[in-house]
């Protein structure tokens, strides 16, 4: 399992051929990259800066992938989080999960995504043209993430 | 006996407050976390407004999420913060 927290933008080309190529029992790779979007709540965001607790960030994106792998039998997984000041289309965030088939892939990635969101230590400011603000959880990743605790 | 914990405030919070990190000795009536930040809004002031229960505050004891409910001991790393929102 790898889990870096960094303010360098990633290659996820490369990031996910290392995890792809690390055993030739590996079948399947899904992979999840986030985004900074130019709008959100109807108003233009020219940046955006990404904070973080040192410390609890790394030992919670860990403990999500443990959490993942008690559900799922999958080979290797893949978190990578920037932080910093990023501008509209820079990355934030990959999550890549390689294991034998495509299903626990695709579950453990979203799975991991969906936590993430909502227990890891992050948070947005968005600096507007009207001026700074910081950006709100929202009710439906809360959402999202409570279906896999049924 | 004295106890000394450290209180860090993130995001919004540590903005409202103007500050990062505190090493504070809590009295001893104090015994949750919950107990922290009634402690702390009787500050007064911005300490109040923040922590007066209308906000949501998340708060972490050594470096996990934890309900209001979680005892502190001398020593602890307490956090508190707004919800999350990285991804």
């Amino acid at each position: 399992m790898m889990v870096r927290v960094q303010y360098e933008d990633f290659d996820a080309g490369a990031e996910i051929s290392r995890l792809r190529l690390a055993d030739p029992g590996i079948g399947a790779v899904a992979t999840f990259i986030g985004q900074v979007r130019d709008v959100n709540d109807g108003d233009t965001v020219g940046t955006l800066t990404l904070e973080h607790y040192p410390g609890m960030t790394e030992k919670s994106l860990a403990a999500i992938v443990e959490k993942a792998r008690t559900r799922w039998n999958f080979h290797d997984a893949l978190v990578i989080h920037r932080i910093g000041t990023l501008n509209p289309l820079d990355q934030i965030v990959l999550v890549a999960v390689a294991g034998r088939h495509r299903g626990e892939c695709f579950a453990a990635c979203e799975f991991i995504m969906d936590y993430l969101k909502t227990e890891a230590p992050f948070w947005k400011k968005e600096h507007t043209p009207q001026g700074e603000r910081w950006v709100d959880a929202r009710s439906s990743d809360d959402t999202a993430r409570q279906r896999w605790e049924q | 006996m004295s106890r000394n914990v450290r209180i860090l405030y993130f995001a919004r919070l540590r903005e409202a407050l103007g500050q990062n990190m505190e090493d504070v000795v809590l009295p001893d009536d104090v015994a949750q976390v919950a107990d922290i930040m009634r402690w702390l809004a009787a500050r007064g002031s911005v300490w109040a407004e923040q922590f007066d229960g209308c906000r949501q505050i998340r708060a972490a004891v050594n470096q996990e999420l934890v309900p209001d409910n979680t005892p502190v001991a001398a020593g602890d790393e307490i956090a508190f913060f707004p919800p999350v929102t990285g991804g």
